[in-house]
């Protein structure tokens, strides 16, 4: 009888307890048993089995800015053959190429990936949580999008990559108008990457439900919470349709199938539609999170809160929604029915009202504020800038009338870049001036920063600008060379200086960030004086994040003190619950945030690399038609899948030893 | 403070508050859309197409019919087997479990034969593509629905779940639903809709 209380008492104590509340300011022994739980191992071990969201996140920034930097050289080739009439530095195919990879690499390789490694780093610091709700899942992401940028670069050195653009139409890039295994790799490339964004995307829909601290409730997420989060939802949506688009293509190429084959009845507006199902809603998914960035770091500068925070959240998931229903405005010069023009040109118009919300948001906030001209300032209301002119080209293009005269012209080559690098590029590199400090300890060089800027900016628009004139002059996008007779010469010319001039600006931007990596002034913890969580901690913040899980009382809890009245609820950040039995943090209910579980995580594992290397190699079986090659990486991410998953005694995630075995019968 | 409250709180993945439950119902979200989008590439190649639809007129609904009907009780039978672990009888948990892999089993078996006498393949025509892939889609579903029920019955027979711990389960379980309630759409794109 004693023993068997003794077991039951064993297995309650393992599987529900009350949490431990306290302190553990740093130098304290419980602070040194977390930091002790948490590190990583050192060496290629750690590098290999990290799953500390903070890794991760550095690694998705500095592959995607790495994949910003190829695809940036490849426009500069094409600007270079552009720059003047009947030029031959580029052969049309190798232009073809060039501009196809080009997009690949910025859309996909290179936009939502940085965003990822922000929200990757930033997410469990702004949550006030530990980690992500799956750190291992995190990993493969960050893998398998690294094998599948290595997959889709596989055949550009045999100058045989992908060369049928970015949105990649049939029939030109069926199997009767290219042959080589261009398409190919793009296809397979494709849905490798969709594992990738669909797994990322789980991850933070269900860190985001389930791991804010105690107090958190949903109206008090930071504004780049809320980006991601319509951003990953969208994914979840709309990736299944890409990449079954591609892997129909590849059927069709590969096997005969006929989906997309207009002699047996396929149909290749059905690509334009699933592509853009999917292309769309990816436009907004590789944005949201970026105006997030701004909405939550621009208050910083101007000295207060964002203006009509609630607006800004609701615009952003109104935009997600809206943005499900625009598809059809990249299709609009294919002879669809009146109807569907009209019914699209009429949502696409309607996104720029929560975009107008957004705007009006950012600008009311430097409006009262008390603006402090420091370098992300300046990145961040350059964005709003460039945001309202790509926004109003959008509007332009969103009329159906317009956009029949527009279409296929540099006018929307001008637009697309427009937003794409208005609303990406220059919150990015704001935000890694804001968060440098923090990921590095160090800040960045403040003069160099600010001539970073405006040589940016300048660069940016003489570059782009240019693009709205040339393509009201017809110029079709996507041609290698023209005539001088078109009159377009002395616009590409412009633009071509332009694009030089931006790629300096970059180029400021990376020996800054080399210069300011060794000799950079160290950093405080809160060297901006800013208002969120992740500015409570260390410059870089340890291993386990928060030494106790703080209980958060306001959107701006280290704001507190000037901003709430006296007497009103204080949010908590030395004391709380201190959770250091294993790999441990709180959940939290999904709405109110309040805690509901005790969460065993994961530490660091090599599944996740070997999962994502053998599912990669799956793919490259795929490509080269080696089947037996193709079944042995099946079986293989099936059994590294199957270690992943086993139930684990450190998890609680089965019994304690041999309470339940069936053979002692059933009670 | 009302935040630090000072109650009990699980440890670890507890059923559905675990992150995994989360997990998996945003995985069937995003692969409930993928076969939303196969179905719907298949009604926009229907009604545009010219050919005789499906090419061997309408199709038989017998051993289709069959086949759903044991596809469902075997999603019966998963759900009854995590109900017996809830109940703590384990040893009956684990025959259940294993009456819903061999009808699982079944199902794939019974498909592949209708494959198998269907007259024309992958590549003979337009509806062929369609109907191939989109039930060789299912039937990767499936199989890898079956793979995850074996894992379970593996594990229940090591006597790793007792009633208070068995996310596993309730996570692989309702994996296994969703195969079987998908079929159910595809079962009536392809075999009930060319009656209408």
């Amino acid at each position: 009888m004693a023993i068997s209380n003794r077991t039951h008492r064993r297995g309650n104590e393992h599987f529900e307890r009350v949490p431990e509340l306290g302190r553990a300011p740093i130098g304290s022994e419980e602070e040194a048993r977390l930091a002790n739980i948490w590190k990583s191992e050192p060496g290629w071990r750690g590098w290999l089995s990290t799953v500390d969201h903070k890794t991760i996140g550095l690694r998705y920034l500095v592959t995607a800015f790495i994949f910003l930097l190829i695809g940036g050289i490849e426009a500069l080739m094409i600007r270079a053959q552009l720059a003047l009439p009947n030029q031959t530095l580029l052969a049309p195919e190798q232009y073809n190429q060039l501009f196809t990879m080009h997009g690949i690499t910025m859309i996909f390789l290179y936009a939502l990936p940085i965003l990822s490694g922000f929200s990757n780093y930033l997410w469990p610091l702004l949550l006030g949580s530990r980690d992500m709700a799956f750190p291992r899942l995190n990993a493969l992401s960050y893998w398998i999008f690294l094998f599948a940028g290595i997959f889709m670069y596989m055949s550009f050195p045999l100058g045989l990559a992908p060369n049928a653009g970015w949105f990649n139409y049939v029939p030109v890039s069926g199997p009767i108008y290219n042959t080589g295994p261009n398409i190919d790799v793009f296809a397979l490339g494709m849905v490798l990457l969709g594992i990738s964004t669909t797994v990322g995307s789980v991850n933070f829909v269900v860190t985001l439900f389930r791991m804010r601290a105690p107090g958190m409730t949903i109206n008090k997420v930071p504004i780049l919470v809320w980006g991601t989060l319509a951003a990953s939802v969208a994914n979840l949506m709309t990736i299944p349709a890409v990449s079954l688009a591609f892997f129909l293509l590849w059927m069709d190429r590969q096997f005969g199938t006929q989906f997309f084959d207009v002699a047996n009845g396929g149909k290749p507006l059905l690509w334009q539609h699933l592509f853009w199902i999917f292309g769309h809603p990816w436009v907004y998914a590789i944005v949201l999170p970026a105006m997030g960035i701004v909405s939550d770091a621009l208050p910083t500068f101007c000295r207060r809160p964002l203006v009509g925070y609630t607006a800004v959240a609701l615009a952003t998931m109104a935009t997600m929604l809206i943005g499900f229903l625009v598809w059809m405005h990249h299709m609009f010069a294919t002879g669809l029915p009146t109807v569907s023009l009209s019914l699209f040109g009429a949502a696409s118009m309607a996104i720029s009202i929560p975009s107008a919300v957004a705007v009006f948001a950012w600008i009311a906030t430097i409006w009262t504020g008390r603006p402090v001209f420091q370098t992300p300032f300046l990145f961040f209301a350059g964005f709003v800038i460039l945001f309202v002119i790509g926004g109003l080209s959008g509007v332009m293009v969103a009329a159906i009338s317009l956009n029949w005269q527009l279409n296929e012209t540099y006018f929307v080559v001008a637009h697309l870049h427009y937003v794409l690098l208005g609303i990406n590029v220059f919150p990015v590199i704001g935000g890694i001036y804001y968060w440098f400090p923090k990921f590095t300890g160090r800040m960045m060089n403040e003069k160099l920063g600010k001539w970073n800027f405006w040589v940016m900016f300048i660069g940016f628009n003489l570059g782009f600008f240019p693009m709205h004139i040339a393509g009201l002059l017809g110029m079709p996008r996507r041609i290698y060379t023209y005539s001088s007779r078109m009159g377009w010469d002395s616009v590409n010319l412009i633009t071509s200086i332009g694009s030089f001039i931006l790629a300096i600006g970059i180029l400021l931007f990376i020996i800054n960030v080399i210069i300011s990596l060794k000799r950079g002034k160290k950093a405080s913890s809160n060297p901006w004086d800013a208002a969120t969580l992740e500015w409570s901690m260390s410059s870089p913040p340890p291993a386990y994040n928060f030494a106790v899980i703080p209980a958060v009382a306001s959107r701006h809890p280290l704001w507190e003190d000037r901003l709430e009245e006296e007497g009103a609820r204080r949010s908590n950040l030395a004391e709380g619950y201190i959770l250091m039995k294993g790999h441990e943090t709180l959940s939290t209910s999904p709405i109110d945030a309040r805690p509901l579980v005790i969460f065993k995580m994961p530490g660091d594992s090599y599944t996740p690399f070997f999962v994502g290397l053998l599912v990669s190699l799956l793919f490259l079986g795929l490509l080269l038609h080696w089947w037996i090659f193709t079944g042995l990486m099946a079986t293989a991410s099936c059994i590294a899948l199957i270690i992943w998953m086993w139930p684990q005694k450190t998890l609680a995630q089965r019994t304690v030893s041999g309470t339940a075995h069936p053979l002692q019968g059933d009670s | 403070m009302d935040t630090f409250d000072h109650y009990a709180l699980p440890v670890g993945s507890a059923g559905k508050l675990s992150a995994g439950w989360w997990g998996v119902w945003a995985l069937i979200v995003t692969e409930g859309a993928l076969f939303g989008y196969l179905l719907f590439v298949y009604f926009y190649l229907a009604t545009q197409t010219d050919e005789q639809w499906p090419p061997e007129g309408l199709p038989s609904l017998i051993v289709p019919t069959i086949n759903t009907v044991i596809l469902l009780v075997s999603s019966a039978f998963v759900w009854a087997s995590e109900r017996c672990i809830r109940l703590r009888q384990i040893n009956r948990s684990i025959g259940i479990m294993m009456l819903a892999i061999i009808l699982g089993i079944c199902f794939v078996m019974v498909q592949l034969t209708e494959w198998s006498n269907k007259a024309y393949a992958l590549t003979s025509n337009l509806y062929g593509s369609l109907y191939f892939t989109i039930t060789g889609f299912h039937l990767c579903h499936v199989i890898v629905g079956i793979v995850v029920l074996m894992l379970l019955l593996i594990w229940l027979s090591l006597g790793y779940f007792d009633d208070k711990r068995h996310a596993a389960v309730t996570i692989g379980g309702v994996y296994w639903h969703f195969v079987d309630a998908v079929w159910l759409f595809v079962f009536t794109t392809l075999y009930l809709s060319p009656y209408l």
